[in-house]
């Protein structure tokens, strides 16, 4: 970044943390940005003379004679259709080799939307994988995270729904990506030939940690010019907000700020709504669909991070080895669309909020004969039923490998009742159940 | 001379400020950046330096920039046109803003100036009034709105004048009073009030015991809130909280509505916007928007605002409620506003309580939750605000300080269990934790004699009673297995889930099954009483399951007809004929 030519320069630094320094500066602007020794820092307090600032880079070797010059502006992003195909830092410079994107200047973290100019979502998105469509539907204009433990497939489900999903941007912002999945997100959008369509922001596990916090940003500044200025469908991938909060608490830490639940700080649910919430249905057509990652440990859900995310989020998309069939499944009971309503028997055929709740509602008849089975108690042949109902409904349904439209899916929901049950314990509306229950 | 200052230090959106002058706690400022004024609450002071709390982000703000004092509290508007609004935590007019995102320092008038309203006297010339006293009523939206002698008016008063009835602008003077000091006062359509006291123009505030109403099975049949009742829904997101509040808006026989969506989704606020002003509110044949009014501080809109937001909406009841009418608040979520305070308290250094949470979190909850009730106003009328929040425990765990401290301050108590979210019995309130304390007033006991049956409470014990032995029952059952019991241990078990499928659960999404009336909710319990309280004749445990899953199914068939329908009738005239094929005569 260049910095203007009659800057002040300043080149003592009065303290020194692993994320932040500080000096004695005049005229500075809250949330403006700085230069540390060549390294991009952002103004986080300033008390009088004194002004902080959290070092993206990190402060390893910063010297206390640093020199220090400040930019007179906050975090901006160029904008304009040239972003494209390309693939960035998360300060928004180009990592592919290619020229710096030419285009308006924006402040990134931009205001909010006013809510009564919102849309409310209508438009489906369809996945073909049917523990999201039949189970979770999207909608476009939605916020949805996987809730997944470290070793789950997610970047792979979470790349394959971004191809499916008929959206006019994808836009990848990668957190502590590895250099791995990094490499693999770009073969596979290559393959797909789709990288005209794609805009990547990322920030790998070999980039300092604090930079992510500006990933977002960036990616919902450019989600925000194509889906406001271009009336566009955008779709913002963000992977892992997990390693995002992590950085986040290394900050507050080092700002002295009394953490709260699992040393994160006591703004996290705020922090986290600021991004979440750019996910929108635009009066005038755009819209910005917004598909996480929060990484677990051990699957618990209720750790500060998963914790606020589902608090915040308009859902989740829980991940899980089914043993039973040796698959990774879209687990129905803790995975959750809250946008579903706004569309299925709607866009969707009419049977389908009936099919989807039964179906589940089976599921965990199934679970309960399971812990039965497990405690050494006889089955009944209704629990032997659910189980056999379970095992063909993983398979046929909920496995992320199924790739089918809604009305097939549908369609086997009734068939594997029929297989395996009698109407009433089903318990479907009759006029439902008296058109689609398949005749002998 | 207004109190000036200069900014001395930002933390987010804490601001310092030194004072050139008095300043009080509470005392709302304008922070100059670049010709806009970004509005501020001081919320602490030492020696001359004011801390003050931005209810805007504070980007490019710079040590020395200009700061004026009002001299006055957050302050709301009053008067009519407040119905049907969409207002931030600020009482600014989200529609009156422009464009398509908020701007930082757009702050836009509550009420519209130029509207005309049809006014009507109520007071005639020598009336002694004080304040609160009615004056003179419009019509808002086919609701008696009161013009009042302001609230601020403190001491008694004679009518001198009222102005005849016609068309009048908000700021037109409709009333002229005269002091004690022989003094013209001229009253308009129009107040100001300041958010953080409460309205306490009534005579008393007695216990309430009138039921409220709200078409949702599991609140009015087990756990019934009554008009100027408190209540609160703690659960795990996704448990259903919002859904439940949203269906208690739209169905709750309440003459206001206030919601107040403080620090959740945008969309679901969209939701409102979207639905309200299609819906009908069956009793007056309204649109639901015009009885409604809603606060939306979303999540990411400033935090500060969020923490008034909720103090907005009440003070905007109380309003209501000095009118003689029966409002209805629902804020969703007031973790979130304790976040609020958290954030700033974090940011003021304070000593921190549990959770990092404000020490005088209890107290600060309970004043909240003791601005609702029921009132008798000075002229012998009745009004109320019932309360309902939700609150969203961190990790779903209710104990934590905001579930504990609101469980202290409210009377009804709908908790959200995850393992019934996750099993689709929704709305997902745990029967047997839950309570209403509503109940055990005698006064509540005496008004159900009346106006429902004198037979009411007792069913619902015993459904209450019938549903924790279904659970003691399910627990056995688990332990010893299906075949280690008895079989009339299933019948229990399955007597207690017919009253789960039927009672409890209901489709918030089905056009008939979401909304019930009382006198409907009375029809079912008879009948699901009389069934548990019939023998059947099982030779074995796997017929039980079997046989109720069939009972079960026919009387959801009966819950997703129209009452008293000819296909309701049908599904109950086939019902009686699956119960005497087992019952034992
Ligand atoms: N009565 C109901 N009938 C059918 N579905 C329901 C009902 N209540 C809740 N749900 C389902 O549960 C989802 C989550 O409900 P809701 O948004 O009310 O949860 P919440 O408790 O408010 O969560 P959060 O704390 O995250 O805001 C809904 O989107 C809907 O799918
Ligand atoms: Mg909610």
């Amino acid at each position: 970044m260049e910095t203007r030519a009659f800057q002040k320069i300043y080149t003592k630094l009065t303290q020194i943390t692993k994320a932040t320094c500080s000096l004695n500066a005049t005229g500075v602007g809250y949330d403006e940005l700085a230069m540390v020794n060549g390294r991009l820092a952002q103004v986080v307090k300033i008390i009088g003379n004194t002004v902080t600032l959290q070092v993206f880079g990190g402060t390893e070797g910063i010297p206390t004679n640093a020199e220090v010059t400040f930019l007179g502006k906050a975090p901006t992003l160029k904008v304009s259709d040239d972003l494209a195909g390309r693939f960035f830092n998360a300060y928004g410079e180009p990592i592919d080799g290619g020229p710096a994107v030419e285009g308006e200047e924006r402040e990134i973290g931009g205001p909010s939307v006013n809510p009564v100019r919102r849309k409310q979502p209508s438009e489906l998105i369809a996945t073909g994988i049917a523990g999201i469509d039949l189970n979770n539907t999207l909608v476009s204009g939605q916020k949805i995270p996987f809730f997944a433990d470290p070793d789950q497939p997610f970047n792979q489900v979470m790349a394959m729904v971004a191809l499916r999903a008929k959206t006019d941007k994808i836009i990848l912002g990668g957190m502590g990506l590895t250099n791995d999945d990094y490499l693999f997100y770009k073969n596979v959008f290559d393959n797909a030939g789709a990288l005209d369509r794609i805009i990547s922001f990322v920030n790998t596990t070999e980039n300092p940690p604090v930079e992510r916090l500006l990933v977002p940003d960036m990616a919902l500044t450019a989600a925000e010019y194509f889906a406001v200025d271009k009336n566009q469908s955008v779709l913002v991938l963000l992977t892992d907000m997990t390693l995002y909060a992590d950085a986040l608490s290394i900050v507050s830490n080092r700002m002295d700020q009394i953490p709260s639940k699992d040393s994160m700080p006591g703004s996290l649910y705020s922090d986290l709504a600021k991004i979440y919430e750019k996910a929108v249905q635009f009066p005038a057509g755009g819209s910005i669909t917004i598909i996480a990652v929060t990484t677990l440990s051990g699957g618990d859900i209720t750790h500060a991070i998963p914790d606020n995310t589902g608090y915040i989020t308009e859902g989740q998309l829980f991940l899980r080895r089914d043993t039973d069939i040796g698959k990774v499944i879209v687990d129905p009971f803790r995975s959750l669309s809250r946008l579903k309503q706004l569309v299925i028997g709607k866009k969707t055929r009419e049977d389908h909020p009936q099919v989807m709740n039964a179906a589940v509602r089976l599921f965990a008849d199934a679970a309960n004969a399971k812990t039965k089975l497990e405690n050494g108690f006889d089955l009944t042949d209704y629990d032997e039923r659910s189980l056999n109902f379970a095992k063909d409904y993983s398979n046929k349904l909920l496995a992320i490998d199924v790739n089918i439209d809604i009305d097939e899916m549908l369609n086997t929901g009734w068939n594997l009742f029929n297989k395996h049950f009698k109407p009433e314990e089903v318990g479907i509306k009759k006029e439902l159940a008296d058109k689609y229950w398949p005749k002998e | 001379m207004s109190t000036k200052g200069k900014v001395k230090g930002i933390i987010a959106n804490l601001v310092i400020v030194k004072a050139d002058g008095p300043v009080s706690q509470n005392e709302i400022c304008f922070i100059q950046l670049g010709g806009t004024g970004l509005m501020a609450e001081v919320i602490k002071v030492i020696g001359e330096d004011a801390y003050v709390q931005v209810f805007e982000s504070t980007r490019n703000l710079k040590i020395d920039d200009e700061v004026s004092f009002t001299g006055h509290m957050l302050e709301v508007t009053l008067g009519p046109g407040i119905l049907s609004k969409n207002y931030d935590g600020l009482q600014n007019d989200l529609d009156k803003m422009k464009g398509v995102f908020l701007k930082r320092g757009e702050y836009t008038s509550a009420l519209d100036d130029d509207k005309e309203w049809d006014f009507k006297p109520l007071a005639k010339p020598g009336d002694k009034v004080t304040a609160g006293d009615w004056l003179g009523e419009v019509d808002e939206n086919g609701m008696p709105h009161k013009i009042m002698v302001p609230f601020a008016y403190t001491g008694s008063y004679q009518v001198k004048s009222v102005a005849g009835e016609g068309k009048y602008k908000i700021k037109n003077t409709v009333a002229v009073l005269i002091d004690t000091d022989n003094k013209d006062v001229e009253v308009s359509m129009v107040q100001k009030w300041p958010v953080k006291v409460p309205i306490r123009a009534f005579k008393e505030k007695p216990r309430p015991y009138k039921l409220l109403e709200t078409g949702v099975r599991t609140i009015d049949t087990l756990n019934p809130i009554v008009e100027g009742g408190t209540g609160f829904i703690p659960g795990p997101f996704g448990c259903g909280k919002t859904v439940l509040q949203h269906a208690i808006s739209k169905q709750a026989e309440a003459d206001i509505v206030i919601v107040a969506a403080c620090g959740e989704r945008a969309n679901e606020v969209v939701e409102i916007f979207t639905e309200f002003p299609e819906l009908e509110d069956v009793r007056t044949g309204k649109k639901l928007m015009e009885r409604t009014t809603i606060i939306a501080n979303t999540s990411n809109m400033p935090v500060a605002a969020r923490e008034a937001s909720v103090y907005t909406a009440m003070t905007l009841g109380e309003y209501y409620r000095s009118m003689g009418l029966k409002v209805l608040m629902l804020a969703d979520s007031t973790s979130r506003w304790a976040q609020a305070l958290r954030e700033m308290s974090n940011r003021l250094e304070e000593l921190p309580g549990p959770d990092a949470f404000p020490m005088d979190l209890p107290a600060i909850i309970s004043n909240f939750y003791s601005r609702a009730g029921y009132v008798i106003l000075n002229n012998g009328e009745t009004g109320s605000i019932t309360f309902i929040g939700t609150v969203s425990p961190a990790g779903g765990n209710l104990k934590e300080p905001v579930t504990e401290s609101t469980k202290k301050a409210a009377r009804c108590f709908y908790a959200l269990a995850q393992p019934r979210a996750d099993s689709k019995r929704y709305p997902a309130v745990d029967p047997i934790d839950s309570y209403s304390k509503y109940l055990e007033y005698p006064e509540f006991s005496e008004y159900i004699e009346k106006t429902i049956s004198d037979k009411w409470i007792d069913q619902v014990n015993k459904a209450k009673t019938i549903l924790q032995r279904g659970k003691e029952t399910y627990e056995q059952i688990n332990i010893l297995g299906d075949d280690g019991v008895p079989v009339d241990y299933h019948v229990t078990f399955w007597k207690s889930e017919v009253i789960d499928f039927i009672i409890l659960q209901q489709d918030a999404f089905d056009k008939i099954d979401q909304s019930t009336p009382v006198e409907r909710q009375e029809y079912m319990l008879e009948s699901l009483l009389d069934l548990c309280n019939t023998d059947f004749k099982f030779e074995s445990f796997t017929e039980v399951d079997n046989y109720f899953k069939r009972i079960i199914n026919q009387y959801k068939q009966m819950n997703y007809s129209e009452f008293k329908s000819e296909k309701f009738n049908n599904f109950e005239k086939e019902l009686q004929s699956i119960i005497e094929e087992r019952r034992v005569a």
